[in-house]
């Protein structure tokens, strides 16, 4: 498995299916029982790309006993940002977190959602070139998933790499580059989400449609009859016009052409059932796996 | 990041909590409390008979040698349950994900709350132990045989302890490993008492008993020899018609202990500490 540098890479799979695990071996935290993986181009582990990644863990906890300053302090510390830099950090990651005006209350006086937004917070600390998200929004209402969405895609725009490890298929579907599906330890399949999610069909609703129109639909794709709808599954894009036209010709009155696709949960589903594999290939990536446990 | 760096992060986090979470203020409290109460006692005990015999010497010898083993227990206490917590509760929260993640190596860890908690440890058992004697030499004129190590001994029992919980707490979770660690002090103690009777009595099974114990968990080497250094001096023990060689093998009594020993003591707890980081590195996180 290859995650491209730059990408906001989804790492999903069903539970149990060893997403975290994963997770945990990329960061050095678990050891593996055979394989091998590079991170940012080093070895897993290797403390100079440590000091490069930022992780909010899915089992968030920071200490109750300090402020949220504080726990950014530390952090700072922890990850060797130049001491003068520390204030900008804190500041500016209190500001895209939105804790600025909790800054200095106790973390054990936080909702859980606030300290998973501290959590992000601690990860984006130091500019990482690699962001680990351990399901960031499982705590999150939706203003605050709507956040991180937008947090994802600013570090998205200045160049880090995001590894969005999520269950959340519709997080996901809206901010990810690719996704790679585990199963059982497995990558079962890996792909752009634009390809994944390519359009799959047509849905057009007409005044008299009948069984014509649908032998005429068939022409072009896998075609069925719903009420109003004429629903045609497998159409190539540039088929969409000609069908219209052939209804139009025949007298039917068109009110709406909606291109239809599969959800990403649909996909998902259907790799799972199908083990569907193929293996994305990039000159420069910023995580390559292949460890067991 | 160097190893000492990231070790002086840990220990001055964990000094921090020691003091946001009130572990120092309840220990200075409170033991303030007990040098009051136990100079007003001494006090007392000197107002009934004052101390210018050798019997009313030991008499106050043996009061202020049970004063500093209650010291003994609660510096015990507060290492294990200091030190059963600082690793494992710290994995089961998922506290230390956030840190290891960091280019910080396990060892850095371990060691720095092993440090922060000796500081804690050892700044309390040297304050503590100097303020009560202090109070019984002015309440009483009672000065121990070797004062000034009385107190350093006491602050080496607790090393020792918090070692041992420390490291059992790589493994084992925090209520099961502090009751090991408990269990492990009080029958360092109670071997050590019959290793004494032993050296008394001349007999070699109950001596072997003692050192062998010892060997495996020295605390209470430590811990004679705190006793011993507050106990009266030979001179006195003999003025007031005691055997000082018998005497020293009471249970509440002892005699500093040799370099060899001191260096077991030393080397008991690099091995320990090399033994807890060999466990956390294989550990699951």
């Amino acid at each position: 498995m290859t995650v491209p540098r730059g990408e906001v890479f989804g790492f999903l799979g069903p539970n149990g299916a060893g997403k975290t695990t994963s997770v945990k071996l990329l960061l050095g935290l678990s050891r593996p029982s055979a394989g091998e993986a590079r991170v940012l181009g080093a070895e897993v582990g290797d403390a100079a790309a440590r000091r490069r990644i930022g992780y909010l863990p899915e089992l968030f906890r920071y200490q109750s006993w300090m402020t949220a300053r504080e726990v950014l302090a530390l952090h700072c510390d922890l990850a060797r940002i130049p001491r003068p830099d520390w204030q900008r950090e804190i500041r500016e990651a209190l500001g895209l977190v939105g804790l600025a005006e909790r800054a200095d209350d106790l973390v054990g006086t936080f909702s859980k959602g606030m300290q998973q937004r501290l959590g992000l917070g601690v990860a984006l600390l130091g500019r990482p070139e690699l962001v680990v998200l351990d399901e960031p929004t499982s705590a999150l209402d939706p203003v605050g998933r709507q956040d991180v969405r937008g947090i994802i895609g600013a570090l998205r725009d200045r160049g880090a790499t995001v590894f969005l490890n999520s269950h959340l298929l519709t997080e996901v579907e809206r901010v990810c580059d690719r996704v790679a599906i585990v199963d059982r330890g497995r990558v079962v399949a890996q792909h752009r989400m634009s390809d994944l999610l390519r359009e799959s069909g047509v849905r057009i609703r007409a005044a008299g449609l009948g069984g014509q129109d649908v032998e005429a639909a068939n022409r072009h794709g896998l075609a069925r009859l719903d009420g109003e709808w004429l629903e045609v599954d497998g159409i190539a894009e540039a088929a969409v016009p000609e069908l219209v036209r052939e209804l139009v010709a025949r007298g039917r009155a068109i009110h709406a052409v909606v291109p239809s696709r599969q959800t990403l949960e649909e996909r998902f589903l259907s790799l799972l059932g199908t083990g569907d594999a193929s293996v994305g290939e990039d000159a420069s990536p910023a995580v390559t796996k292949g460890l067991e446990r | 990041m160097s190893g000492a760096t990231s070790i002086l992060i840990i220990a001055r986090l964990t000094l921090s909590e020691a003091f946001r979470r009130r572990l120092l203020w309840v220990l200075v409290g409170l033991t303030g409390l007990i040098v009051v109460l136990t100079w007003w006692g001494f006090g007392r005990i000197a107002e009934a008979s004052p101390v210018t015999g050798p019997v009313q010497v030991l008499g106050v010898s043996q009061v202020t040698v049970m004063l500093a083993f209650m010291f003994s227990f609660v510096l015990a206490m507060t290492a294990v349950f200091a030190g059963s917590p600082a690793i494992g509760a710290d994995i089961e929260s998922g506290l230390l994900l956030a840190i290891l993640a960091r280019p910080i190596r396990r060892s850095d860890v371990l060691l720095g709350r092993w440090l922060g908690l000796a500081v804690v440890l050892v700044g309390y058992a040297l304050a503590a132990g100097y303020l009560e004697l202090g109070a019984v030499v002015l309440a009483t004129g009672y000065v121990p045989a070797d004062p000034a190590t009385g107190p350093v001994y006491l602050a080496g029992e607790s090393l020792i302890l918090l070692t041992l919980a420390i490291v059992i707490s790589t493994r084992v979770a925090p209520v099961a490993g502090g009751a090991i660690a408990v269990v492990g002090y009080g029958l360092a103690w109670m071997a050590g008492v019959m290793g004494g009777v032993g050296e008394a009595f001349d007999n070699h099974l109950l001596r072997g008993v003692g050192v062998v114990s010892r060997l495996i968990l020295p605390s209470d080497v430590l811990w004679r020899g705190s006793a011993g250094a507050l106990s009266p001096t030979d001179t006195v023990l003999t003025a007031g018609g005691v055997d000082a060689n018998l005497y020293r093998f009471s249970p509440f009594s002892g005699s500093a202990p040799s370099a060899a020993w001191l260096a077991w003591c030393l080397l008991w707890v690099v091995a320990m500490l090399a033994l807890g980081i060999v466990l956390l590195r294989r550990r699951e996180i």
